[in-house]
């Protein structure tokens, strides 16, 4: 069987976000970029089904700007046997459009199981694993924190508000990954001077027949309100009287 | 498991460079044009502690060209981004806390001129660096810092072991547990920085600084700023000294106008002080309230914040810079030229020096593991070498006779004698011996950050991008974990509190109940802890790969 496996380039972890001047959009100027954690985890999952046997070979795909090579680059690294890019250059892309042009490659490579993260931690959409499985016509479980592949099917235990969920899906399938799946490896040196080694083909939109078309606009982005600075009481009484009569709480 | 008897995968290259900094990353572009100018078969990997290049990297800076010139003839094509020429230098003497006085162009010491010079991000200096030196061949690899030394039965330097990945708080290995690997080499080239951690090894192991004066460190406290478009002039270069610093504190600020609308600010203070009682971060803090400053920064955004030690002993602490089996380059040496604040020209053509110096013995057949002194000659024919030697007494002058004497004697010396008067200054006491007991002191009383011009620690380290994984050894060891409490909160009150500009080290609780604590996830890796204190106690070892401050443009 064949794992296809989408990722996306966003800002890291453990940078902190800034918004652009006039609002625009979050300033990514010098900002430290790599793999999103959750499309890591997808990767990883991946990985290990291959190693248990149930999977042959693991495409990675990916999008947006030239230098998203780099994050198709470390799942390759990881342990992926070759990558997609779809070069799409600075345009924004809605997850409608991202799930088009993934079904598009769904369609080409006919893999057998599509795995993704549940969302990306940049715009938190939570959408492109669902618009996929719609637009693909395959049955879809998300936020999966346990995969079981057995011949044709996958048992897949869900994460949902107060419990789990566990669903049974016939393959081809489409299943996003939930944060506790898995802890990704520590990718070794010598993999990564093979990564450079393995196969990357590139692609645009316009060669694979899909029109990208932007039907949402970004309006405004504003970064969460100053916190004021507190204030010490000297008492249990002051204080109750400052939470009723200073910051009217109770 | 005993993860000291593991079993580690081998790799063999020519050359091992550690840290991608401009010393390594020089001499890994150097090594590499003399394999293509000679036909010749080379492997070169570096490797870098930094989740990426310039993650690591933090400098003023107004760099001189000229390594960058020699190293490639054709850097503006290129695009190396030095886009900001210096367009006019000011230096001022900060009288109190809201005079200031212009010094006189006339009366500046030669060295700290900047026409020609430019406003650069080192970050990104390095980051262009570390493209050419991929471009050219060379296997760069992020996120693996050289822990170890690997040496070979004849004690000679056999390159080094990257660090291990996956071991719990507890010590012992994780599911994820992934051994470092041997990564050996003909030769070895240590770009580590101002107090490498294999570097401070191997000075002992090769008695490196026997001759040497004792080294000099400052710590220097750096922020990016988006600045007031309509207060923005690029290209100005401000520097000053005097307030806040004083009763035997010195050093100095910095305040360049770079590209965007950007201004860095920083203060860079002498680890020689003898008041325990001194918070460099406070000091920087107050500093920026001070008029000439808080103007061009009054309505501006703080982006980013940082801290690095910096290596300024020059000439005379300069150390034996080569030994079996590898060379020390850069600011693990001490190349920096404190006499025009500067030391990336001098640390990359100390590293390219030193490729040329390696590169001549692969093309003779050499098999590794010998000692190259033939560096010497090559560094001593060198301009590095005329220019470090000619400023060889700016640093001591000023620790001797003080700032106003001092900086007398190096206006004689740089501008009418041109280095050149024949007597030389020595400094020989090392800065943790220097402090004063706190019973000589009264304690200082920093005034509260305002939030605006000013801030505290932790809100700054914020603004470093530091992470470390939290389950993990912390890689900042006590030899003598009694010390903090039994001998430096009582004699010194435990400086490392103020000291560290990241929050790192905090004493909890009073008396029987104190305690010290190390919050070595906010480590910015900038060595000040392993430098300054008094008992040297602490030892600076690396985290697990890609860890500490993933610093932008700084």
């Amino acid at each position: 069987m064949k794992i296809l496996v989408a990722v996306k380039r966003v800002i890291d972890y453990s940078v902190k976000v800034r918004v652009k001047a006039d609002n625009s959009n979050v300033d990514l100027t010098n900002v430290k970029m790599s793999l999103n954690p959750f499309c890591e985890i997808a990767v990883e999952e991946a990985l290990r089904l291959r190693e248990a046997g149930k999977a042959t070979e693991i495409v990675v795909v990916s999008m947006g700007v030239k230098a998203a090579q780099d994050q198709i680059r470390t799942a390759l690294a990881m342990g992926a046997d070759r990558g997609i890019f779809i070069e799409t250059g600075d345009a924004e892309l809605n997850s409608l459009s991202v799930a088009k042009l993934l079904a598009k490659v769904v369609q080409d490579e006919q893999p057998g199981l599509i795995l993704l993260g549940k969302q990306a931690i940049d715009s938190d959409n939570n959408q492109t694993g669902q618009m996929l499985a719609a637009l693909c016509g395959y049955p879809q479980a998300t936020f999966a924190s346990k995969i079981v592949v057995e011949g044709d099917t996958a048992t897949v235990t869900r994460e949902i508000d107060g419990g789990l969920q566990t669903l049974k899906l016939s393959l081809p399938a489409v299943v996003t990954t939930d944060l506790r799946l898995n802890e990704p490896r520590y990718v070794k040196l010598p993999d990564i001077m093979k990564a450079k080694k393995k196969p990357l083909a590139v692609t645009t939109p316009a060669e694979l027949g899909v029109p990208v078309a932007n039907t949402i606009t970004l309006v405004r982005v504003d970064a969460p309100a100053e916190r004021s600075a507190g204030i010490k009481v000297e008492s249990v009484d002051a204080l109750i009287d400052a939470l009723k009569n200073k910051a009217k709480v109770i | 498991m005993d993860i000291t008897e593991i079993e580690r995968d081998s790799m063999e290259f020519d050359v091992v460079i550690v840290g991608a900094g401009p010393a390594g990353l020089a001499a890994a572009c150097r090594l590499m044009q003399l394999a293509k100018e000679h036909h010749q078969e080379l492997t070169v990997c570096l490797v870098e502690k930094g989740s990426e290049v310039g993650a690591h990297i933090l400098s003023g800076a107004v760099i001189e060209s000229r390594a960058i010139e020699e190293l490639f003839p054709n850097w503006q094509e290129l695009g190396a981004p030095l886009n900001v020429p210096v367009q006019r230098d000011e230096l001022y003497l900060l009288r109190n806390e809201t005079a200031a006085v212009k010094i006189p162009n006339a009366f500046i010491p030669a060295t700290m001129h900047n026409e020609g010079n430019y406003i650069v991000s080192l970050g990104n200096v390095c980051r262009w660096l570390a493209e050419q030196a991929e471009g050219l061949g060379v296997e760069v690899f992020p996120g693996f810092p050289a822990s170890q030394l690997l040496l070979n039965e004849d004690g000679s330097v056999a390159g080094i072991i990257t660090g291990d990945m996956g071991i719990g708080i507890d010590g012992e290995p994780k599911d994820s547990f992934t051994p470092g690997m041997e990564l050996r080499a003909k030769y070895t080239i240590f770009a580590e920085g101002c107090r490498g951690h294999l570097g401070k090894q191997l000075y002992s192991q090769f008695q490196l600084d026997a001759d040497a004066d004792a080294q000099h460190y400052g710590i220097g406290i750096k922020e990016l700023w988006d600045i007031d478009p309509s207060k923005h002039q690029e290209g100005l270069v401000i520097h000053g000294s005097g307030w806040p610093l004083g009763g035997g504190t010195s050093g100095g600020f910095f305040l360049y106008h770079s590209e965007n609308n950007q201004a860095v600010v920083g203060l860079i203070i002498d680890l020689n002080y003898s008041n325990p009682y001194v918070s460099p971060f406070d000091e920087f803090q107050r500093m920026k309230h001070h008029p000439l400053i808080a103007d061009y920064l009054q309505g501006g955004k703080r982006v980013a914040y940082g801290a690095r030690a910096i290596t300024k002993g020059g000439f005379n602490a300069l150390p034996k810079m080569h030994f079996p089996g590898g060379l020390l380059v850069g600011c693990n040496a001490g190349t920096l030229n404190f006499a025009k604040i500067k030391g990336t020209h001098t640390a990359m053509k100390s590293g390219m020096l030193a490729a040329e110096e390696i590169f001549a013995a692969l093309q003779a057949g050499d098999t590794g593991g010998k000692d190259l002194s033939g560096y010497d000659a090559r560094f001593q024919n060198s301009w590095v070498y005329t220019e470090l030697q000619a400023s060889r007494n700016f640093g001591p002058a000023l620790h001797k006779f003080g700032s106003l004497i001092g900086g007398a004697f190096n206006f004689i010396d740089q501008n009418i004698f041109r280095g050149k008067l024949p007597v030389t200054l020595r400094d020989d006491h090392p800065d943790y011996a220097q402090l004063r007991p706190a019973s000589e002191f009264a304690p200082i009383q920093y005034p509260k950050p305002d939030g605006k011009l000013s801030f505290d620690k932790l809100s700054s380290v914020f603004l470093s991008n530091t992470n470390h994984d939290e389950d993990q050894p912390s890689h900042l060891r006590l030899k003598d974990p009694t010390i903090p409490i039994g001998k430096n909160l009582p004699l010194y009150a435990e400086p490392a509190q103020r000291y560290c500009p990241a929050g790192v080290y905090e004493v909890l609780g009073e008396g029987a109940e104190a305690r010290f604590q190390i919050n070595a996830q906010n480590c910015v890796h900038c060595k000040t802890c392993d430098i300054k204190d008094p008992a040297q106690n602490i030892t600076w070892v690396t985290p697990e790969g890609g860890g500490g401050p993933n610093y932008p443009n700084m």
